[in-house]
């Protein structure tokens, strides 16, 4: 009994509330990934998450059948991530410290997954902190979410360039804050 | 020999640079860039363990609920949606009201008495009878599906029918569960719900092999098993 995305994308654009239930619980999940990503806290994913159905619930009109669902919410929740964090860096009020998940100690023994310390955790999660709301959008899409250039620039309404220069920044940054940590001769 | 720059780095790394070979051929010629390759991809590969808390498997019915206000069904319009329902309605109706005035006309007038308020026993023995029997059919449509045994397709849009009204059904008494904080018929309820969905929106025409499906879910999550517990409370309660 497969119920596609498709499917339940024309049956919610009909009116149809179930359908776009289905919809709702198929994709929170991997939405709150991304939102929490792009925005490095869990309330604030929650509520980009529920405001990202709420847009797509209203604009639903507008989704091109041919498109995937998936990658058009992905897009929607980006930019509520993307309006929440800067309008967060407008109000000044972004002087918590970011959360830092606990994760388990890799027992992979290749060499290049290192057991992250407290101190890596820290510094990584001041270095996503650290990056504009732009950067931190470009990166996330790119390096988590597996978007190419082209679509980056998509979401962010910008030139595939200006989406590499967001990137090029972003990782940059982030080896300014990590390569101390992360060399060998640590 | 031109070295390459941080930028062809990061998009060698991501797979997105204009002359992929030349690049790769170019890491195996030149320590300096192979050495700054590996240290990008160091950080990098520190940067893939960056965290996302896991939300848990109920997240999505949570986000579904928070929403579920705001999200404006069709459903009760649908119903009236054929002139032939439409006529059957008005007719109804008519036939109350001509109903409710013979009566008045036939019956002496009598004071009104107070109406008690309901106690909150009655209301939740109303509750416990309406779930049993939302139970009792839920498990009929599923059992028909579960046993059929059709050889080619089956045309279960009679009983996707059903699964949806028993969905729209269900909310009131979801949410009363969760008022309640009867944890338990809640839980058994958005499970069933879950099932009921799906089948509601699969496609009318079901193979063997779905159905093979929906017996393995069935199975596997017991709700079978679940709705005949949940039934068998419900009722003895109701006798108590």
């Amino acid at each position: 009994m497969e119920f596609t995305d498709a499917v339940a994308v024309g049956k919610a654009r009909a009116g149809d509330a179930d359908a776009f239930r289905v919809l709702v619980e198929r994709h929170s999940r991997s939405l709150f990934r991304l939102a929490y990503r792009m925005t490095g806290n869990q309330q604030d994913a929650e509520d980009v998450v529920q405001e990202s159905f709420m847009r797509a619930y209203k604009q639903l009109h507008k989704f091109d059948e041919r498109a995937s669902f998936g990658t058009w919410l992905y897009r929607i929740a980006a930019n509520c991530s993307l309006d929440l964090v800067r309008s967060r860096k407008r109000r000044g009020d972004d002087d918590t410290p970011p959360e830092v998940v606990e994760t388990k100690a890799t027992a992979d023994p290749n060499p290049e997954r290192i057991a992250l310390s407290t101190e890596v955790r820290e510094r990584l999660a001041a270095a996503m902190e650290d990056l504009s709301a732009t950067e931190r959008t470009a990166f996330v899409l790119r390096h988590f979410e597996g978007m190419c250039m082209e679509e980056v620039g998509r979401v962010l309404e910008c030139q595939p360039g200006a989406a590499k220069h967001s990137v090029f920044r972003a990782v940059q940054k982030l080896r300014r804050a990590l390569e101390p940590v992360v060399s060998p001769a640590k | 020999m031109n070295h390459l720059s941080e930028e062809e780095l990061i998009l060698h790394y991501y797979g997105e640079e204009d002359g992929g070979l030349e690049a790769a051929r170019h890491l195996q010629q030149c320590g300096d860039c192979r050495h700054a390759y590996t240290s990008l991809q160091r950080v990098l590969n520190v940067v893939d363990t960056y965290p996302a808390p896991d939300p848990g498997a109920a997240y999505g019915e949570r986000v579904w609920r928070n929403i579920e206000r705001q999200i404006p069904s069709r459903r009760g319009w649908r119903l009236f949606a054929t002139p032939w329902r439409w006529a059957a309605a008005a007719t109804a109706v008519t036939g109350l009201l001509v109903a409710a005035f013979l009566a008045g006309r036939s019956y002496p007038a009598r004071p009104v008495p107070k109406i008690a308020a309901a106690d909150s026993q009655s209301g939740e023995r109303v509750l416990l009878v309406a779930v049993g029997d939302y139970l009792e059919r839920s498990q009929m449509v599923l059992i028909e599906l579960a046993n059929a045994k059709p050889k080619g397709k089956m045309d279960i849009s009679a009983q996707q029918a059903l699964a949806g009204d028993l969905v729209t059904e269900s909310r009131l008494y979801r949410q009363t569960a969760a008022h309640t904080g009867d944890a338990t018929v809640e839980t058994v309820l958005e499970e069933l719900d879950r099932v009921l969905l799906d089948i509601a929106h699969a496609p009318a025409q079901a193979s063997e092999t779905d159905l093979e499906r929906l017996r393995e879910r069935l199975e596997s999550e017991g709700i079978l098993f679940k709705i005949r517990v949940l039934g068998a409370n419900v009722r003895r309660h109701e006798s108590l």
